[in-house]
């Protein structure tokens, strides 16, 4: 299994990203790097030139570890577990999915078939099974508050990549594959693997605190406008890194998606400008701390978000890895 | 000390009475009382120690402010954190006058069947002070005032009967840690939480705690129903223990920490149903750096309406709990200077 396999499998939905957070560690360990983890649980690789008076700006690259769950609710007297989401979990996206506890339990979502199918799809018409005879044998291995992740291994379709919790392994893979690939740098730079982003930005809100960056650099997944009667979006699979100007919470700064785009041209790296209508990243929050942090994103562009076969495009990955590399060499300014 | 800090009126937004009430039950008892500029009191008991722990209980209730005098004297309002269901035909108390009124709702013998079937609009719906002209309303209340239930509080063996439970009861709860326990601690009491946890966004930052709690007043979960669905927590059956709601995922170690301290001292609690409601342990956890945090809250039926409903024995057992698990706190997470 490649890296990316390894992240976007394991479990780790929001406020549950211990495993998640593992795997990084292992990784980044010996790349000379000072880690720590924080009170919220963000993973923060401090990688510095010795000398203080050599550091220049601090600049904090942030990616989120947490993907969606759902959350246990109520145990009925069959050993049915009802359930609630854990950040935006779309109903028609999940019947019949396969979950996964923290302890390993498996279950599938069942649907209601005798509900009412005049009205809009509801969590309350679903249901977890995880083959329990009862309630009291369901509490053996669960319990109220438990949180489940979607179960799915990654693997391949034609070039592509598919799979669970691209949003956001894949920007946790960029920024690792960055930090390996890193030379020089004369810049601070902060490389957080983020909590609770899902679930409203909540990790990246105090990280950035602790840290004050100058500058900060979001890499999340974005959507795409190529697949049938999707939303209008110039952004598609296969035509290299997105740089975001603007999305529903955030709007790029200048400084930042300029200096992307000036690196992309010199190194002829492929680029999209994206323009995001729903849906938003850490560096909304990022750039609200304290005094303000220049901000900006870069994306991965993604098929079918906040489902279990989100797609990306291995060649739009590795473009996103050679652009943080050299932003991350040479800083903004 | 229960009916009193239930019958206090206290809405968003003039929660001065509350502090009042509560700075003079606990001076005495506490080295330190700062009152910010908007109204939070932020207590601190016994020399500061590491960990820093922060407890918070709002001081706020749901309610009304006048929005409008009309020419017949009736009077329009806006409601804080309160659903239009629970409004018409309710008995109100209006600002520092105290003026009773009601939410006149049309009588049945007048009504159509539609009128019967609908949930009439906020906007709709006037309050009448018994006035019958605008300069008559206006001697005794001013555009701006706030109003809350008129109910008087009971008790009767162990249930007790009131409105502002939420979260007066969370209130009681930290008054009588002050006056029973040495911890050393701070306590906040907070304001306007129901208009968006906006007190302890303040309080928090100024305190800058290690670790917080909220501790405050949850919806029970007892409904009549035929279907097998979540109805949880109940009275009777201890506080209740968030794991998450809509504010905060609780810190897993804090939890963990205070189920602990349930389990080895025998103490009942329940867990509160996932996802549900915020509180203050919203905007604290995420204060600075983050502070780790949880929420432990007595269950109450029909909260954010003119009567509540709760156990004296679940408010008894939450001091306990809280106390017991401060304890445990401050020893797992002292700081080795």
């Amino acid at each position: 299994m490649t890296l990316l396999d390894t992240l976007c499998t394991a479990y780790g939905p929001s406020g549950r990203e211990d495993k998640v957070r593992q795997i990084i560690e292992n990784e980044v360990g010996s790349l000379g790097v000072e880690i720590k983890t924080d009170p919220m649980g963000n993973l923060i690789c401090r990688r510095s030139p010795k000398a203080a008076r050599a550091r220049g700006k601090k600049i904090m690259f942030c990616a989120h570890m947490d993907e969606i769950g759902v959350i246990v609710t109520h145990i009925d007297k069959n050993g049915f577990l009802r359930f609630t989401g854990v950040g935006g979990v779309f109903p028609e996206h999940i019947p019949y999915q396969h979950v996964i506890f923290e302890s390993g339990l498996t279950g599938v979502i069942g649907l209601e078939p005798r509900r009412d199918q005049t009205k809009p799809l509801l969590l309350e018409n679903m249901y977890i099974d995880i083959g329990a005879r009862d309630k009291d044998d369901a509490l053996k291995n669960v319990r109220i508050g438990d949180i489940a992740a979607f179960n799915r291994s990654a693997s391949r379709i034609g070039d592509r990549f598919t799979g669970k919790a691209l949003d956001d392994r894949v920007g946790c893979f960029c920024l690792i594959e960055t930090l390996k690939r890193l030379k020089k740098n004369d810049n601070d730079l902060y490389f957080v693997f983020s909590v609770q982003e899902e679930v409203g930005l909540r990790g990246a809100r105090t990280g950035a605190y602790a840290i004050e960056p100058a500058y900060a650099i979001a890499v999340d997944v974005t959507l795409t406008g190529d697949a049938p009667e999707a939303e209008k979006m110039e952004v598609g699979l296969g035509k290299g890194t997105a740089i975001k100007v603007k999305d529903s919470s955030f709007i790029a700064h200048p400084v930042v998606k300029d200096k992307l785009v000036s690196i992309a041209d010199r190194l002829k790296i492929p680029y999209q400008l994206e323009v995001l209508n729903r849906g938003t990243t850490d560096a909304a929050v990022i750039q609200l701390i304290k005094e303000g942090v220049v901000s900006g994103v870069v994306s991965i562009p993604t098929r079918y978000v906040h489902t279990t076969c989100e797609t990306c495009d291995l060649g739009d990955v590795d473009w996103t890895i050679k652009l943080i590399t050299a932003v991350a060499e040479s800083g903004l300014e | 000390m229960l009916k009193e800090l239930s019958e206090l009126p206290g809405v968003s937004g003039d929660e001065h009475l509350v502090s009042d009430y509560i700075k003079n039950a606990i001076s005495g008892h506490v080295s330190e009382i700062t009152e910010d500029d908007y109204g939070n009191l932020i207590v601190r008991k016994g020399d500061p120690a590491r960990p820093r722990i922060m407890l918070a209980a709002h001081m706020d209730e749901v309610g009304f402010m006048i929005t409008g005098i009309e020419k017949s004297g009736l009077l329009k309002f806006k409601t804080i954190g309160l659903s239009p269901q629970v409004v018409p035909g309710k008995r109100v108390i209006i600002g520092r006058n105290k003026v009773p009124g009601v939410i006149g709702n049309k009588p049945i013998h007048h009504s159509k069947k539609d009128d019967l079937e609908k949930i009439q609009e906020i906007k709709t719906l006037s309050i009448d002070i018994g006035a019958n002209s605008k300069e008559t309303a206006q001697k005794i209340v001013e555009i701006g005032e706030l109003g809350t239930f008129d109910t008087e509080f009971r008790e009767q063996g162990d249930i007790i009967y009131g409105k502002a439970f939420d979260n007066r009861l969370g209130c009681y709860m930290l008054m009588q840690m002050i006056l029973q326990t040495d911890l050393p601690l701070y306590y906040a009491f907070t304001v306007q939480e129901e208009a968006g946890l906006r007190g302890a966004r303040i309080a928090a930052y100024r305190v800058s705690p290690d670790l917080g709690i909220a501790v405050d007043t949850t919806s029970s979960g007892e409904w009549p129903s035929e279907k097998d669905v979540p109805l949880y927590p109940v009275l009777g059956k201890g506080p209740a223990v968030t794991i998450t709601d809509s504010s905060l995922i609780c810190d897993r170690n804090l939890v963990r920490l205070i189920e602990k301290t349930a389990a080895d001292h025998n103490l009942p609690y329940q867990i509160k149903r996932p996802m549900i409601g915020g509180t203050d342990a919203g905007p604290i956890h995420l204060t600075k750096e983050g502070v780790p945090s949880a929420v432990v809250a007595v269950p109450a039926r029909y909260i954010h309406s003119p009567m509540s409903i709760a156990s004296k024995k679940d408010v008894d057992t939450g001091i306990k709990l809280l106390s017991l698990s401060v304890e445990n706190m401050l020893k797992e997470y002292a700081v080795k200077s």
